[in-house]
């Protein structure tokens, strides 16, 4: 064989920046990251910069002319209406998710029992309140609350009943706001525990019923169980949602009276913007933070825990 | 344990299709009964009724001389294993097992004793603590049967148990409830689609089609006396070779003509049995381990022919060969060490005392 016809069997030693480029755009990681970059930088542009700037901005006086280290959040310590908000932000949060949790698993569980045909029907009226945009919804509500002119009243006063000052006092203010989230937020648990219902193997229950459970014993022993983690996901999502709550509270009460409907986004806007104290608002949004965490840091532990265990 | 009877027993969905068409079947007690028969002939149905888990829609099911029609699942004291085991994955094997006896109110130490025992009986004692996601298909079977068996039920009722395990598994899993049953001697009623699982593990077996019992017999018994077509061809693998022909008398002989100019004696013993029926059309049943390459021809049952395979399937222990008698597709099982080519004639031998003739048009076996 001549020498001429031998090609060289060793790969060139220098890679050109071209092909190490193409490689690169070929790798699926690569594929991966480029697909998910909008979202890194949307999640960037209105996340992690504004929850910086908000750490900045915690940390200067009102005119935002100095630097004046914890002393916002020192003074916030100081003030009861700080702790009444605290406190409404909770027992909002807390409440209206419990019983948005127990009315959607109600629910679900009445409409999974539906035969198929009649279910799609309800499932989309009862899912109206959800598709609303608040804002217009909660309108309606607080025109059903008003105190000329409100149909609850109007009924009550009907069979005999005093007409219930609705948003005059903290008491029933505070009901009226959880109230409409409630009625607002109870769809989404709804159509969440449905898909979980339905992903639930009818096997499961057929061999709990030879094993001889009850009706009450299948919800407690196998469904409850089975559907543990999409109930605590649609929980701390819920949680984030309702604690992080704007337009219900500023719409129906605008956090009176005397400021016992606050939560820690209306009293943000109004300490912030409506008085012009930035800073101040900015600390008080921050709250929010360290509270949330914690409740994420022990759900999202225990679905971990029975992703590993399950499935 | 108990006995369990079905008298009439009806399934009728909404539009009227009628999936069980009022069958009527006894089981004794610690009898070990397979409902075996294709996808849709109704035995799982049958099964779902008789555990509860599908309502009666006509006639009476008795499970130990109660009738249980509107008795619910729980009730009815029965233990289920499923096809795909239908373990809580939320629970530990332990509790799996446990757990009907826990909703039962059973003491800590009975349940602990009980579950124990079971898991000695299928060897699964180490796996007491795992969550079923970490145990294999095997592993879920046993505890599936482990489940039932600490209940200590009347009545155990497999439903396609082994479908889901591979062939070598499902092989020793089959040898597992046999031996679980001759240890336990619980009344079990078993459905399955595949033949060899209700011939190896039954005392009888119920072959259902299209809703309907065709018949019930122990499998030796289905596998020489078949009652119709349907049985004969359903049981034993590959099925009964079936060609049309014609019963002829000749010289005080009855002789079946096949196509192709085959002619086969029939043997004496049976020419009472079937006189009646010379110069009628029949259809011949003959099973492929009685049509072998030429032996035995100096018996008086034994006939020879002669066929060209198309396809030679050796098997190590046998080799089946396939070919054609005038479009009928006919399958012959031969020695490994006889010269079975495609293409090439080969002497064959029909073992004529285990024929069977059956009618073409009611598909009875005469």
């Amino acid at each position: 064989m001549s020498q001429g016809t031998l090609s060289s069997p060793v790969a060139p030693a220098v890679v050109s920046p071209q092909s190490t480029l193409r490689r690169l755009a070929r790798r699926n990681s690569t594929v991966a990251f480029l697909l998910t970059l909008p979202l890194i930088l949307l999640v960037l542009g209105l996340v992690v910069y504004p929850f910086f700037y908000a750490l900045y901005l915690a940390t200067l006086n009102k005119r935002m002319t100095r630097f004046i280290g914890w002393d916002n959040f020192t003074f916030l310590f100081g003030r009861q209406t700080f702790w009444d908000v605290v406190f409404q932000s909770v027992l909002f949060a807390v409440s209206a998710v419990v019983l948005k949790a127990l009315i959607g698993f109600i629910l679900a569980h009445v409409l999974h029992a539906l035969p198929a045909k009649g279910q799609r029907k309800w499932r989309g009226m009862l899912l109206v309140p959800w598709v609303i945009p608040p804002a217009i919804s909660t309108l309606a509500w607080w025109w059903l609350f008003d105190p000329s002119y409100s149909a609850f009243n109007w009924a009550l006063m009907g069979i005999g009943v005093d007409p219930v000052p609705w948003l005059g006092t903290s008491g029933w203010a505070r009901f009226s706001v959880i109230l409409v989230n409630v009625w607002y937020g109870s769809p989404f648990f709804m159509i969440m525990y449905l898909a979980a219902l339905k992903s639930v193997p009818d096997q499961l229950y057929e061999a709990a019923a030879i094993d001889g459970a009850t009706g009450w014993q299948k919800l407690r022993f196998v469904t409850f169980p089975m559907m543990r983690n999409i109930i605590s996901i649609t929980v701390l999502f819920s949680l984030i949602v309702t604690f992080a709550n704007f337009d219900i509270v500023r719409i129906l009460t605008n956090g009176g009276p005397l400021d016992s409907t606050h939560v820690f986004a209306t009293y943000a806007f109004q300490v912030g913007i409506q008085s012009g104290d930035i800073p101040l608002g900015a600390t008080i949004s921050l709250f929010m933070f360290p509270l949330l965490a914690v409740f994420a840091i022990f759900i999202l532990r225990g679905v971990n825990r029975r992703n590993k265990e399950m499935a | 344990m108990a006995q369990v009877t079905l008298r009439k027993v009806v399934k009728a969905y909404d539009g009227g299709v009628q999936a069980v068409k009022g069958i009527d079947l006894d089981i004794a007690d610690h009898e070990f009964v397979v409902l075996v028969g294709p996808s849709g002939c109704g035995k799982s149905t049958t099964l779902r009724m008789i555990a509860g888990l599908e309502e009666i829609s006509d006639g009476e099911i008795a499970i130990g001389g109660r009738v249980v029609n509107d008795v619910p699942p729980r009730d009815r004291d029965i233990a289920m294993v499923f096809q795909n085991y239908a373990l809580y994955p939320h629970m530990t094997v332990f509790d799996n097992m446990a757990f009907g006896l826990m909703l039962r109110k059973f003491d800590k130490a009975e349940i602990k004793r009980r579950v124990d025992n079971a898991a000695r009986i299928l060897e699964i004692g180490p796996l007491l603590e795992r969550k079923p996601k970490a145990l294999s298909g095997g592993q879920r079977q046993r505890v599936a049967m482990g489940r039932a068996i600490v209940r200590d039920p009347k009545v155990f009722l497999f439903d396609e148990p082994l479908s889901n395990l591979d062939a070598k598994l499902r092989v020793q899993m089959r040898t597992e409830i046999k031996k679980v049953h001759q240890t336990v001697r619980t009344t079990t009623i078993y459905v399955t689609h595949d033949q060899v699982e209700a011939m190896t593990l039954a005392d009888r077996v119920v072959v259902m089609n299209g809703g309907i019992i065709e018949q019930v017999g122990p499998p030796q018994e289905l596998y020489h006396n078949p009652k119709t077509r349907f049985v004969a061809g359903f049981i034993g693998s590959p099925a009964m070779n079936f060609i049309p022909g014609r019963l002829e008398n000749g010289a005080g002989a009855l002789r079946i003509h096949l196509p192709g100019d085959i002619v086969l004696p029939v043997p004496a013993e049976r020419t009472d049995r079937y006189k009646a029926l010379a110069g009628r059309e029949i259809l011949f049943g003959i099973r492929p381990e009685h049509l072998t390459e030429a032996k035995n021809l100096d018996r008086p049952h034994v006939a020879p022919m002669t066929a060209t395979p198309e396809v030679t399937e050796p098997m190590g222990m046998e080799t089946l060969v396939h070919f054609k008698i005038q479009g009928a597709e006919i399958c012959g099982r031969v020695d490994p060490g006889a010269s079975a080519h495609p293409g090439r004639p080969l002497p064959m031998a029909v073992d004529m005392s285990n024929m069977h003739i059956l009618d073409p048009q009611s598909g009875r076996v005469l």
